[in-house]
């Protein structure tokens, strides 16, 4: 049974249509990933699923349950967390303040502050200092962090490697297996191409707002994913 | 796409046009055909009410298309209407000539004033110019020349006998209405208006766009104030006397702010409706006193939660109404 | 000559407690929702004649007098902790978003109401809290020196309440969905958090905080239902002087422009408040961002 999917997805912003029908599936415990060009809709989709941006009640199902509509907060204490584009670290807090916001919603599981000071041992050095004052890839973990203290079934990965160096993303997606350990499925959206294939086992690639390929990471070819990418 | 043209005016609007006009003429023959008693009470209501609607009429401007809230407006209508005694009373000018100087005088001292209040941005600013204004109240009432709290008297128009003095402030006030409206309208459609749109809507994007958001406010600001010295000047030759109190209350913004808000901000009708509806509900139920106050009050809260347009937007909205159009539509 | 000063800055230092307690509720609010509360002062006012209102009620309880203002005070907290609360989520709540219009308002309109009501429950006459002579009490300090006794815990209460709010904000969990939701709500809510009960939360602790200024202000002086107006620009002042983002801040702009206002009493009585304004007017021109501030953007 698939943890989450979606079925005809639909997105708008105002009277702007972004999704136009998405289909996705997603199985517990995998990783897979969505890749595509700017304004393709990855962060939309991302958004439908999380309750940033409205979507229709059966349009996404959760574990068996229809929660399309549904504000973030619920979603979040029903198991999804979401490591935002661009981060978003709260300015005003810290970073140890804006790992414990994540755990706001309170739902119990293996991961708290030790275990992420553990995973990204930097965040522990500089636990009292405000979060933004960090590298770009030490708040990357700090983001991270903070939606892993929802301790959630299903994390959304939107654009861990946007705006950061090539050792840094590496070292960002080092971490991965220590997260799926205890079998967290992810779905990761990126734009580099080749660390999607590298990390997840599934790609799925958006084009103008509609899935224009999906398959295996290990089956699909270079030339069948730059066509898809760019619609050509 | 082929040629396209830009039109301005839509066909509710040049009949509307047409019975404003006639309206105005009819009106400014209203001192030779009115009964006498009953006619001078009525000239001296317009001259009151054409005072809140100008004001009102130069706060939408200011908030609506400017988007600078102020609770300081007051500043200006005040100092018009002292200007204005100053000059009569110790510049010898005619009283008369001295309602636009006094406006002039509003218009110059808003640019110091400026200076300070852009400092601040939206509900602080708001807070931020009523300090302003306090600050001209306080001044003034320590200014024993034109007598200190307790205010002094527009001795200037004593020469004059009652009737002349009542109808030439009437026509006064008539012409300042059309002048207001006419000098808002042409403003808004012209090309400054559709920057200041711009500006409204997306600062920074405008900014990118090469207006110069700074001197665009500072414009819209400056109108506004002139707008506002007219109204005041205009209100204490009318009342014949004047004091700090009265001059810089704050009431003067509330129900200007009644008045858009009830209208419609961000129309231009929006102040016209409002000051209909504003000065009906005067005429029922001032007696009331505090509590027609208090009715006022809730209303505009009302208003503000449930008719975000005003109600002249709602119908606007609901049955496309436009008197004034400023919106350009393009015809294929 | 030197006493004089040092008398006006005491003078000053004292008033600056109770200009605090005026504004540490409109810097809560605006600091979590941004939302300018116009009507801050009418609410203080309101605070202090529903004080008289139930000091009237509590007197027929046969209760020592000395006592009496005191539980008054003490009853009204919970209550005006609910009326803000009420008030944020089903009024203001609607109100915020990008365009400060409808705030601006709604709380002005609200400022009218407040002041209408008052009038025609209470008349225009000022009236002021009973203490059993606790306000012409004094305290004698070395050198000759005194200091009121109610100014002085008026100040202290005003420490201790911006010494909580600070606490309150840096320390829990509360204060840090407060600081989170004023910085990004959208991922705030992401978090679990529910912006509308957070803000009410906000808000209830500003009524609690403007209750307590206005049984204070009652009890120091008159209170008539006009004077909220003149107390919200005190409280928008010792804000802006001491600069938005940090409540020590305010509590030190507050003390500033109390020694600003005393000092033009001293000049002329009728130029106190007038000297205040200038100053104010004065740190917006060479330093907008106050004297202290803490503040991201």
């Amino acid at each position: 049974m698939s943890l989450l999917s979606t079925h005809g997805l639909t997105a708008f912003y105002g009277d702007a249509q972004a999704l136009f029908g998405i289909d996705f599936e997603l199985g517990a415990g995998e990783l897979v990933a969505i890749i595509g060009a700017n304004g393709a809709g990855k962060s939309t989709f991302m958004k439908s699923v999380t309750g940033l941006v409205r979507a229709a009640r059966e349009q996404v199902r959760f574990d068996g349950q229809p929660i399309g509509g549904l504000p973030p907060g619920e979603i979040v204490k029903r198991g999804i967390a979401l490591v935002p584009e661009g981060r978003r670290l709260f300015p005003s807090l810290s970073v140890e303040e804006n790992l414990l916001m994540g755990g706001f919603a309170g739902r119990p599981g293996p991961w708290n502050l030790q275990r992420l000071f553990k995973l990204f041992p930097i965040l522990e050095q500089k636990r009292a200092l405000p979060g933004t004052s960090l590298s770009g890839g030490q708040q990357q973990m700090v983001a991270i962090g903070r939606a892993l203290m929802s301790n959630p079934t299903l994390l959304l990965c939107d654009e861990l490697s946007l705006g950061l160096a090539p050792i840094v993303i590496k070292e960002i997606y080092d971490a991965m297996p220590a997260i799926c350990a205890e079998g967290m499925t992810v779905v990761i959206v990126e734009q580099d191409v080749s660390t999607a294939m590298r990390v997840a086992q599934r790609i799925y690639c958006f084009q103008e707002g509609r899935v224009s390929l999906q398959g295996a990471s290990d089956q699909l070819t270079r030339d069948e994913i730059s066509a898809a990418y760019f619609g050509v | 796409m082929g040629n396209v043209q830009v039109i301005r005016s839509n066909p509710a609007s040049r009949p509307a046009l047409a019975a404003a006009a006639l309206l105005v003429l009819i009106a400014a023959t209203l001192p030779f055909w009115a009964p006498e008693g009953s006619g001078s009470s009525w000239m001296r209501d317009f001259v009151e009410i054409a005072c809140y609607f100008i004001f009102a009429m130069m706060w939408n401007l200011l908030a609506g298309y400017g988007g600078m809230v102020s609770i300081g407006q007051q500043a200006f209508f005040g100092f018009g209407g002292y200007l204005m005694l100053v000059l009569a009373n110790f510049g010898g000018v005619n009283p008369f000539l001295a309602v636009p100087l006094g406006a002039i005088a509003a218009a110059a001292i808003a640019v110091p004033v400026s200076y300070i209040a852009f400092r601040l941005q939206g509900g602080y600013f708001a807070i931020g110019t009523w300090v302003i204004a306090e600050v001209f109240r306080l001044s003034f009432a320590n200014l024993s020349a034109v007598g200190g709290g307790s205010g002094t008297s527009l001795t200037a128009l004593r020469g004059i006998d009652k009737a002349t003095r009542e109808n030439t402030t009437y026509w006064l006030a008539l012409a300042c209405v059309v002048a207001a409206i006419a000098l808002v309208y042409l403003f808004l459609r012209s090309k400054r208006g559709l920057a200041l749109l711009a500006i409204r809507d997306n600062e920074t994007a405008a900014e990118s766009q090469g207006i110069d958001v700074r001197s665009m406010k500072l414009a819209v600001y400056v109108v506004a104030a002139f707008g506002a010295g007219l109204a005041g000047a205009l209100y204490f030759l009318g009342n014949l006397r004047i004091s700090p109190d009265a001059a810089f209350s704050v009431n003067w913004t509330a129900f200007a702010i009644f008045m858009v808000v009830i209208g419609g901000i961000g129309r231009i009708e929006g102040p016209i409706v409002g000051a209909l509806i504003f000065f009906l509900l005067n005429k029922l139920f001032a007696d009331y006193g505090t509590w027609y106050l208090l009715g006022l009050g809730l209303l505009a809260i009302v208003v503000t939660i449930f008719f975000k347009q005003g109600l002249w937007g709602w119908a606007q909205s609901r049955w496309g109404w436009s008197l004034f159009p400023t919106q350009r539509t393009l015809k294929p | 000559m030197f006493e004089t000063a040092l008398q006006v800055l005491l003078q000053g230092l004292l008033l600056g407690g109770l200009y605090c307690l005026f504004a540490l509720g409109q810097s809560l609010m605006f600091g979590v929702m941004r939302l300018t509360n116009t009507a801050q002062g009418d609410f203080i006012v309101l605070g202090a004649f529903a004080a008289i209102a139930g000091l009237s009620a509590l007197g027929a309880l046969g209760l020592p007098d000395a006592l009496l203002p005191w539980l008054a005070g003490l009853l009204l907290l919970p209550l005006a902790f609910g009326f803000g609360y009420a008030l944020q989520r089903w009024v203001l709540n609607g109100t915020l978003g990008k365009d400060p219009l409808p705030s601006l308002v709604v709380t002005f309109g609200l400022a009218i109401v407040i002041q209408n009501l008052l009038l025609e429950l209470f008349s225009a006459d000022p009236r002021s809290i009973e203490t059993a002579g606790l306000n012409t009490r004094s305290l004698a300090l070395p050198s000759g020196f005194a200091v009121g006794v109610l100014p002085l815990l008026i100040l202290g209460l005003a420490v201790a309440a911006t010494a909580a709010l600070q606490w309150l904000f840096n320390r829990t969990q509360l204060g840090r969905a407060f600081r989170a939701v004023s910085d990004d709500k959208e991922i705030a809510e992401l978090m679990g958090l529910n912006s509308n009960r957070v803000y009410a939360l906000a808000t209830a602790i500003a009524f609690v905080l403007i209750a307590l200024a206005g049984v204070l202000q009652g009890m120091r002086t008159t209170v008539s239902p006009s004077d909220g107006p003149l107390l919200l620009l005190f409280a928008f002042e010792a804000v802006i002087i001491g600069g938005m983002g940090s409540f020590w801040g305010t509590l030190l702009g507050a003390m500033l422009l109390g020694v600003t206002q005393q000092i033009g009493f001293r000049i002329d009585p009728g130029w106190g408040i007038w000297v205040g304004h200038i100053v104010f007017l004065l740190v917006l021109v060479l330093r907008p961002q106050g004297l202290f501030p803490k503040t991201r953007g």
